[in-house]
């Protein structure tokens, strides 16, 4: 059995001036799968979805959409795939309706057939009703799921989110979730950038963590949250707790301990993904170590980048030191 | 909520494209625009009526001609204004598309992508068609008679619609050009300095030579010659510059180049996404 890919791009370079924003990406989406592309400001997403979406045409190497050059079929391409850009780019004059039908105009929907579909995908976002306010009075959260609703009008082969719910409201992103865990169900193939790792993990199959416009690592959500773990942090009522709690994480976790005198917190990376809070509580307590607070949290992006790129500074999986909380 | 409305059974839309269609679509888009936000035409629409008044009235007394005369004078000048003030509108819509995302939005729809440019300019067409009317109106009411055949009056219309259209490329170009709304804007008020230099508001006959040149090869300077000749109002200096002593080929000539250059320009621009 061969793999087909909905996205498949090899070395894929580009250049804004002096600005090396993508240096030899490689993607490999399989079809029917979710792909979360994972990397802080910066890195190269964006740039990365407009190659992809034909908006830019690439400085170097080359990539296919639903099996379709970028460059020599764009219209195939565009005949494919539904965007939602980073920015929500509906006419702000125009209501939520009028957008709608617009779009399915476009998309040679027949006029009973446009009008149809716009109310179905009205309903389906909670946008009823608003569907007659201009666009530009929706909050962001609807503008972001008016977005992404056209660019469900057909049924896309593969599907561009460029960070669909940063700055949304919880209900706003839970309904975005929602729609992409469906869509993938039903077979689309979904490319979707986030800053979050927790986004990345809920949704996507595979992830791709890049960093200055190169891939940094890929794997699974459980491959990656194995290989960076866990930050285990240990709040304690006063300093002369902070070593003996020191003492009781590094055996949990058997990495060297960060202590923090200011905040009076001891942390650590714990790799162990069996170890469990309330095991963290027990063997203080049983140590006689006071704890006024003890939290094991997934890492934050930056915590990621730190263990598994080397940032020019030489470090490559440096202490997770003076990490804000 | 149904479960079943994230999906439809169209997958791919068919590779054939349909311009005329996209074009239509798009022009739909224009008009609900300026139906949902009537502001900024109306204000576009009454400026040349507050400035045939003003000028009409409060410079009319003061310069050479006879208030009356002189209104009948300003009249085709302001219509000809209007039809350069396609560069402002077209310029402002195409940058705030860019700005606002919408025309990267549309470029990623297997669409006709010249279907965009030109449903923003045949839109702005329509609109001026209509908005010309009430200039028209206060025109007649304050002393402005057409005077001439209903034939050549019709061509007056026409031609100022050409121009009209002509222009309204341009600034699409420039649009796409700029991509930045508050640059556009800014920019845009200050091409009211065009009509200025032209034939529009005043007679270029007693400017200083080089003055005289620059307004004379003005298109707006063609196009108010070219109205004041079709209505019958007065005829073109013959010692003028070519596109003034000859005003209706002059103002044919000045569309047709910028039609044949910012057509072309503008689609593949806006094709490009402006790198
Ligand atoms: N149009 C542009 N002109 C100049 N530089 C750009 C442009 N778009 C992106 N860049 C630069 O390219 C790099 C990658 O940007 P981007 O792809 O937007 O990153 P991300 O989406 O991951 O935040 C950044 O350094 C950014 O400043
Ligand atoms: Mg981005």
């Amino acid at each position: 059995m061969t793999t087909t890919y909905g996205v498949l791009s090899e070395g894929l370079e580009k250049h804004y001036g002096d600005v090396h924003a993508l240096r030899g990406l490689d993607l490999a989406v399989a079809e029917g799968t979710v792909c979360g592309v994972l990397g802080p400001n910066g890195a190269g997403k964006t740039t990365a979805v407009r190659v992809l979406t034909t908006l830019t045409a690439p400085d170097g190497g080359s990539a296919r959409v639903a099996g379709h050059d970028v460059v020599r079929e764009a219209g195939a391409v565009r005949a494919a795939i539904g965007v939602t850009g980073q920015n929500a780019s509906v006419d702000g004059e125009l209501s939520g309706r009028q957008n709608l039908r617009l779009f399915a105009k476009l998309l040679r929907f027949r006029g009973e057939a446009a009008r149809a579909r716009a109310d179905e995908l009205l309903e389906r976002f909670e946008l009823t009703e608003a569907a007659d306010r201009p666009a530009r009075t929706y909050s962001g959260g609807m503008r972001r799921r008016l977005d992404l609703a056209a660019s469900l009008l057909t049924r896309p082969r593969v599907l561009f989110l460029d960070e669909p719910t940063a700055g949304l409201d919880p209900h706003s992103r839970n309904q975005i979730w929602a729609a992409v865990r469906e869509l993938a169900d039903r077979g689309t193939t979904v490319l979707l950038t986030t800053q979050y790792l927790e986004e990345a993990d809920q949704l996507a199959d595979d992830i791709v963590l890049i960093d200055q416009g190169r891939v940094a690592h890929r794997g699974t959500p459980t491959e990656l949250k194995a290989r960076i773990g866990s930050y285990a942090e240990v709040v304690v009522p006063h300093e002369s707790a902070l070593v003996p709690a020191a003492g009781v994480l590094d055996q949990l976790t058997g990495t060297e301990p960060v202590l923090d005198h200011e905040r009076r917190t001891v942390g650590a990376v714990a790799t162990d993904t069996t170890l469990t809070l309330p095991r963290i509580v027990r063997e203080l307590d049983a140590a006689g170590v006071p704890v006024i607070d003890a939290s094991l949290r997934p890492p934050t992006l930056d915590e990621v980048f730190l263990r598994l790129t080397d940032r020019g500074d030489g470090r490559t999986s440096p202490p997770l030191k003076e990490t804000a909380a | 909520m149904s479960s079943t409305a994230l999906t439809h059974e169209q997958t791919v839309t068919p590779a054939t494209s349909a311009p005329i269609a996209d074009a239509l679509a798009m022009l739909g888009r224009h008009l609900q625009r300026i139906k949902a936000a009537p502001g900024v035409m109306i204000l576009t629409q009454t400026m040349p009526i507050t400035m045939l008044l003003f000028f009409g009235y409060v410079f009319g007394s003061a310069l050479a001609m006879p208030g009356q005369e002189y209104r009948a004078f300003l009249v085709p000048g302001l219509l000809a204004a209007t039809a350069a003030n396609g560069i402002m509108v077209g310029m402002f819509q195409a940058s705030q598309d860019c700005h606002r995302g919408v025309m990267d939005r549309l470029r990623t729809l297997p669409m006709s992508r010249a279907a965009v440019p030109f449903g923003q300019t045949a839109a702005d067409l329509l609109t001026t068609a209509i908005g010309m009317i009430p200039l028209i109106l206060v025109g007649l009411a304050v002393g402005w008679r057409i005077e001439g055949g209903p034939l050549a009056a019709l061509g007056a219309f026409g031609l100022l619609l050409l121009l009209r259209f002509a222009t309204s490329w341009l600034g699409c170009w420039l649009g796409l050009l700029i991509r930045n709304e508050e640059i556009a804007g800014q920019l845009g008020s200050a091409t009211f300095i065009l009509p200025l230099l032209s034939s529009a508001y005043i007679p270029t006959d007693n400017l200083p030579g080089w003055l005289r040149t620059v307004a004379e090869w003005n298109p707006i300077s063609a196009m108010a010659s070219a109205t004041r000749e079709l209505f019958g109002n007065a005829s073109p200096a013959a010692d003028a510059a070519w596109p003034v002593a000859h005003p209706v080929a002059g103002t044919l000539a000045w569309s047709v180049v910028l039609l044949a250059v910012f057509v072309p320009l503008s689609v593949r621009r806006h094709a490009r996404g402006g790198e």
